[in-house]
C-alpha cells in the first residue's frame, strides 16, 4: 500500500506531462467553428462581377468550397494559386470578397486568374459576421443542401487539401 | 487678439472631434452605456485572443462593438446579444463560459481538488493522532525498562 502511494506523485506527473506535451502541438488560434452542421446563413448581396444580386440559393445544388478572401490579405494571395489548381480539377469554389473594394477585387481576378464560379461582395463584413469569420482567408465546405460541413482558417495548400478537405469533399460529391 | 481667440476656438474644435473618435456611440441613457461596457468587457475578441472586445483594436472587434451597440439600440437583452455571438463564434467568445460537459472540469475541478486535499489532510491527521495515543508508543518493554533503570542509576551515582 505504502509503495503504491509512493508512486502516486510520479503517476500525477506523467498524466500532466502527457497533457502538456499534447498542448505543445495545439494551435490556440484555431477555433472550432460554431457553424459546423448548420445551414449556410441566408444573404442577399451584389456579385463582384456583373450587375446582379447573389443569394444563398445560388450556392446550392453541388458541394462546394466557400472561400472568404480580400485583396488586403497577403495570405489570400499565397492561397490563390492553390484555388486555381483546385478549380482546374473541377472543384466548385465560391468566393466571398470580404471587406474589400469591388474595383480592386476585379483587378485581382484579372491579374491572378479567377477560380470562383461566383463571387459575392461583402464590403461591410455582414455575411462574414454571420459566418463567424475573424480573419481572411477562411474556407467553408458546404454540401449540396448548403449545410456547412467543415471550416478551415488560413491558407489552403496541398497538405491541408489532402489531409482535411479532399476526402470529405469527395464523400459529399458521391452522396 | 482676435487671431488668438480664433486659434483657441480651432484648437477646441479639433480636440472635440478627436474625443469623438474614441467615443463614437451615443447611448440613450447611462444604463445602456453600462450594459455596453459589461458586454464588451465580458466578450472575447476572436482574433486577438487575450483581449476582450472593449480593449482590442482588431477590425473584427470594432465590428463586434458596432454590432453590440446596434443590438442594444434594438432593445435586445444581454442574453440575446451573447447568444447571437455564441451562435457565430462559439462559446470561445465568452470570458464567462457556461456550464456544460466540456467545461464541467473547468468549473468544478478546483472545488474537487480542494475537497480531495481536505480528505487527504484528514486521513493524515487521524492516523497521526491514532499513532500518538496508541498504547504501544506509551509503554516500554521489559528490556527497555531495565535499560532505562540502569541509565538512571548511572546518572545518580
Amino acid at each position: 500500500m505504502k509503495r503504491v502511494l509512493m508512486l502516486l506523485p510520479l503517476a500525477i506527473f506523467l498524466v500532466v506531462a502527457v497533457f502538456l506535451y499534447r498542448g505543445l502541438f495545439l494551435d490556440p488560434t484555431e477555433l472550432p467553428s460554431a457553424l459546423i452542421g448548420k445551414p449556410f446563413p441566408a444573404f442577399e448581396l451584389p456579385a463582384v462581377e456583373g450587375d446582379r444580386q447573389v443569394r444563398r440559393e445560388d450556392l446550392l445544388g453541388k458541394p462546394a468550397l466557400v472561400n472568404v478572401w480580400a485583396t488586403w490579405c497577403p495570405t489570400c494571395k499565397a492561397e490563390h494559386a492553390m484555388l486555381n489548381r483546385l478549380a482546374e480539377q473541377g472543384v466548385v469554389i465560391y468566393g466571398i470578397n470580404y471587406k474589400d473594394e469591388n474595383a480592386k477585387a476585379q483587378q485581382w481576378l484579372k491579374d491572378f486568374l479567377d477560380p470562383y464560379q461566383l463571387n459575392v461582395s461583402d464590403p461591410d463584413g455582414k455575411l462574414g459576421l454571420d459566418l463567424g469569420v475573424y480573419g481572411a482567408p477562411e474556407t467553408f465546405l458546404i454540401d449540396k443542401n448548403g449545410i456547412i460541413r467543415h471550416k478551415y482558417v488560413g491558407a489552403i495548400d496541398e497538405r491541408v487539401w489532402r489531409e482535411q478537405l479532399a476526402a470529405l469533399y469527395q464523400e459529399l460529391v458521391d452522396e | 487678439m482676435k487671431s488668438m481667440i480664433r486659434a483657441l476656438l480651432l484648437g477646441l474644435t479639433v480636440s472635440a472631434t478627436a474625443h469623438a473618435a474614441i467615443d463614437t456611440y451615443d447611448f440613450k441613457d447611462e444604463a445602456e452605456r453600462e450594459r455596453y461596457r459589461t458586454l464588451t468587457e465580458e466578450l472575447r475578441c476572436p482574433k486577438c485572443q487575450n483581449q476582450n472586445i472593449a480593449d482590442s483594436n482588431a477590425p473584427i472587434a470594432m465590428d463586434l462593438r458596432e454590432e453590440i451597440f446596434r443590438m442594444l439600440e434594438e432593445g435586445k437583452s444581454n442574453d440575446e446579444i451573447v447568444a447571437y455571438l455564441v451562435d457565430r463564434y462559439g462559446d470561445f467568445v465568452r470570458y464567462n463560459p457556461p456550464v456544460n460537459t466540456t467545461t464541467l472540469l473547468l468549473w468544478y475541478g478546483p472545488a474537487g481538488l480542494l475537497i480531495l486535499g481536505f480528505g487527504v489532510l484528514t486521513v493524515i491527521l487521524v492516523r497521526r493522532r491514532r499513532a500518538d495515543t496508541a498504547p504501544a508508543a506509551r509503554t516500554l518493554s521489559d528490556a527497555e525498562r531495565e535499560r532505562l533503570a540502569t541509565l538512571l542509576d548511572k546518572k545518580d551515582s
